[in-house]
């Protein structure tokens, strides 16, 4: 495979400049997206010196390179998974044809929309975050804000350059629309719903890396299936990148539960008003939290019926979550699912044809791998001798997208009458209080090794470091 | 680990459940498919797994990097890996399949360590390797010297014996026992009970850079009630000759370890064989000589006589600067009976400082009937400072500082 070119303005092993109308296209769209950075980038915080890993090669070695960098001159660039020789599309009505090296015209627009929608997450996060370098907990969680927001930054870069290689003007302007929207915007806001709400607090951002990241796993898994080959390997090479980004949500939350348990068993009290007292985050409210981004997370997925998603999938442009690792004929004509639904006021289950329901497929998939982080929070507390257990709540619960949009039911999964839900609402969902009083908590630690109140320390360091290493030095 | 490990063991890759968040970046980076994975755990098949290291960077957690020498026809399996909350500890490599440690083993070291239950170790201390040879499955040593410590005319027969473990590792930490055997059967015809010795010398070797070690074996001709009794293993160690071969179990012991770090201090009290440890520590030291940040490194050794002081001529060649060196003797003509715990009691006030220094460790070993003397005189020492020595051990013992083997 070929090196990362460092020579080149911009790092690439994709022998950019072999393309010379590609690079300067590239090279024109750059200075627009460090102005984005400067402006909509971590807030106060481009003079920093922080430990981040920036790939140096693709391959398994070379691409966790560690060192001290200020984030505008990190060295964001497109790197793809190497190509496999041989590689088919490997599912849908082109099954067995060689994987497309270039867009099929007949696909061009679905292939577009699927490209942009992920693009304007990366950014759109980046937005979401930038002012929580303002309030972290530790030096340690401070570099890791920071590693999450460089890596989204680096996953634009690689949806701009499918946009600009293979969509000509229109993928150009698109690419340029991807630095205009912003996150909450009323006029011109990001596209999907979960990518306007606030990040305004950090166990808020660890919720959020923690299901909304994953939603980005599970996308960038089908998308890593694609019968269109430099979609395939680009969002692979993601991956590696956005398993970081889910190790600051799981372990951060853990972390957060750790220091709660520890608080309850110093106090001896499980009573929410006293473990607020003593400075830690109440696991009602912790749950509270859960709930809220966990089904504004499975939102995401989008329609549980979808006929958008059967053609994407037929057409051979969006796997399934690990579809060649799948059993089936990998075409579905005629397969049914199982999904659930609205009927008489009650929730009921119903057979569709499976190539409808791809979208439910992949919520489902990320429900299961959600329910087993949340099993594993669960320990952090069993651990502690206490017996209260996070539950995972209904798929069915606060959902604004699919057919459970108009209906109101209980994490249990008990649907509500609407005052039913309006009087029970704050049990469930992070209140005005809740928000407020996590927010009180919020205040900066810079001394390295030096934790928040509400927060345990990690077990491990970055790269091997201690936890007392100095990952952000300021300028 | 230090160096490549012998052809029996295996430096297994082991993936922390703990830690890990399932991402399966390390099971797609792979490139042997050594790595799968269930509903609960991600593992690592250890008859595929070649330690390329390509999944080790990519992982985003850390919990990839989990290492543990086990016995190379025994890894822990990965039906086994997939049940596990949490890693084996790494200081309690494991029992290997069949055997855990003998039973012999467990209840030696809970006598031994009867006056300080729970001892860990050194936070500096280096990671033990435990029971990698099991009575079923041995290592073969070969004797390649047997020395008698004690004077001519001493009662007692102490002898220095140096084990060669040839093409088989047995990795060892000063500080750590291995057990013997004795073979044949005893009286009803079963296999004689397993004896534990501590190595007398230092991790790289009795002779540095040689897979020796040695042991400091009393030959026991009396019982503990004074009764004439020929102990069966020990004169069968006793009776040993150059070129005679040993089976060898172990290694055993977890706690009883010295700290790596140069500046800790050891504060080291011991009788007779229980020198076996202070040697191979100060040893271990002395060859480490000149590295920065030396602690100090303070014995009170005690013996009926100075023949009968294992080691005695050694230690009188090391320099004072090196060691502070203090012996008693108990049974010296016209003289009167002078025990470990006097000679703390008369350096008091440098005992009670130094076990007030939170770099101190201290290591006691010997036979039972010192034990009480000792820890007396630390408490004295103590209180003659405003110490509560009481108070102090549950600290010191948490900390690794604090160690306890008699017999």
């Amino acid at each position: 495979m070929s090196a990362i070119s460092y020579a080149d303005k911009i790092p690439n092993n994709v022998n950019l400049s072999e393309d010379r109308a590609l690079q300067r296209a590239l090279e024109h769209w750059q200075p627009n997206y460090l102005a984005w950075w400067r402006e909509m980038g971590p807030d106060g915080a481009l003079d920093f010196d922080v430990y981040l890993r920036t790939a140096v090669s693709a391959d398994p070695g070379g691409w966790a390179h560690f060192d001290y960098v200020k984030m505008p001159d990190y060295r964001w660039g497109i790197f793809l998974a190497p190509q496999e020789t041989g590689r088919q599309v490997n599912f849908g009505a082109h099954k067995g044809a060689p994987a497309w090296q270039d867009v099929p015209g007949e696909h061009r627009a679905n292939l577009r929309r699927i490209i942009v929608t992920q693009g304007d997450t990366e950014p759109a996060s980046v937005e979401q975050q930038r002012h929580l370098g303002r309030t972290a907990p530790s030096l340690y969680d401070l570099r890791n804000l920071f590693q999450v927001n460089v890596e989204e930054g680096r996953h634009l870069w690689a949806m701009v350059y499918l946009l600009h290689r293979y969509f000509g003007r229109d993928g150009r302007e698109e690419a340029e629309a991807l630095l205009e929207r912003r996150s909450g915007d009323v006029d011109n806001p990001r596209i999907l719903g979960a990518f306007n709400e606030r990040t305004p607090d950090w166990l808020a951002f660890f919720m959020f890396t923690y299901f909304t990241d994953r939603d980005g796993k599970f996308q960038l898994n089908a998308l890593a299936e694609s019968g269109f080959d430099p979609l395939a390997r680009t969002t692979r090479f993601m991956l590696t990148e956005e398993a970081h980004h889910m190790f600051v949500g799981e372990s951060g939350v853990a972390r957060t539960i750790q220091r709660t348990c520890e608080v309850m068993r110093e106090i001896g009290s499980d009573a929410p008003d006293k473990v607020r007292a003593a400075g830690a985050i109440d696991l009602p409210t912790l749950q509270r939290y859960l709930n809220f981004h966990y089904s504004v997370t499975i939102d995401l997925f989008g329609a549980d019926q979808s006929s958008n998603a059967a053609t994407f999938y037929t057409a051979g442009l969006k796997g399934r979550f690990e579809e060649t690792k799948r059993g089936d004929d990998h075409v579905l004509q005629g397969a049914a699912y199982t999904i659930m639904e609205p009927r008489d006021g009650a929730i009921a289950t119903r057979e569709v044809p499976l190539l409808n329901a791809l979208n439910e497929v992949l919520r489902d998939d990320f429900i299961k791998d959600s329910v087993g982080g949340i099993e594993r929070w669960n320990k952090v507390i069993a651990r502690h001798g206490l017996q209260h257990r996070l539950i995972v709540p209904h798929k069915a619960f606060n959902r604004r997208i699919g057919t459970f949009s108009g209906m109101h039911v209980s994490p249990e999964g008990e649907v509500l009458s609407q005052a039913q839900w309006q009087a029970r609402e704050p049990q469930w969902l992070p209140s005005r209080e809740d928000r407020a009083f996590v927010a009180s908590l919020m205040g900066r630690v810079v001394e390295p090794g030096k934790f928040a109140g509400w927060i345990a320390p990690p077990p491990t360091g970055i790269n091997r470091q201690p936890i007392d290493f100095e990952y952000v030095r300021f300028g | 680990m230090n160096g490549p490990l012998p052809p029996e063991l295996l430096e297994q890759h082991l993936i922390d459940p703990e830690i890990c968040i399932r991402c399966n970046t390390c099971e797609e980076t792979c490139p042997v498919d050594a790595i799968t994975h269930d509903s609960r755990n991600y593992v690592v098949d250890a008859s595929i797994c070649n330690a390329c290291m390509a999944c080790i960077s990519p992982c985003p957690t850390g919990a990839i990097d989990n290492w543990r020498v086990v016995a190379r026809a025994d890894p822990y399996p990965v039906d086994a890996q997939l049940g596990w909350d949490v890693l084996p500890p790494a200081a309690a490599a494991r029992a290997a399949s069949d055997h855990g440690v003998p039973e012999d083993v467990r209840r030696l070291t809970d006598e031994a360590h009867a006056a300080l239950r729970n001892a860990v170790r050194p936070r500096s201390a280096g990671t033990p390797s435990v029971n990698l040879y099991t009575p079923s499955r041995p290592a073969i040593a070969t004797v390649t010297g047997n020395f008698r410590l004690t004077a001519e005319d001493a009662e007692s027969d102490v002898r220095h014996i140096v084990l060669d473990f040839g093409t088989h590792a047995f990795p060892v930490l000063e500080g750590q026992s291995i057990g013997i055997v004795a073979p044949g059967t005893d009286a009803s015809g079963r296999p004689h009970h397993v004896r534990l010795y501590s190595i007398a010398s230092p991790r790289d070797g009795e002779r540095p850079g040689y897979n020796n070690c040695s042991l400091t074996v009393k030959r026991v001709t009396l019982d503990h009630d004074g009764a004439p009794v020929l102990g069966v293993c020990s004169n069968y160690l006793c009776d040993l000759r150059k070129g005679d071969r040993v089976n060898v179990i172990g290694p055993y012991g977890e706690s009883f370890l010295m700290p790596d770090d140069p500046a800790a201090h050891l504060l080291m009290v011991c009788t007779g064989t229980g020198s076996a440890p202070m040697r191979a520590m100060t040893e271990r030291r002395r060859r480490g000589r000149g590295t920065s940040g030396e602690g100090r490194l303070v014995l009170f050794f005690g013996a009926r006589r100075p023949g009968e002081l294992p080691y005695f001529g050694p230690l009188q060649k090391l320099p004072s600067d090196f060691i502070d060196v203090n012996l008693a003797f108990s049974r010296v003509a016209d003289r009167p009976r002078r025990y470990v715990q006097d000679l703390i009691a008369q350096r008091g006030a440098e005992v009670g400082e130094l076990l007030a220094d939170p770099r101190t460790h201290v290591y006691v070993c010997g036979l039972k009937g010192m034990e009480a003397g000792v820890l007396d005189a630390f408490r004295a020492a103590c209180a003659a400072r405003g110490t509560d020595w009481d108070a102090l051990v549950p600290v010191l013992r948490d900390e690794g500082r604090l160690h306890i083997e008699t017999y």
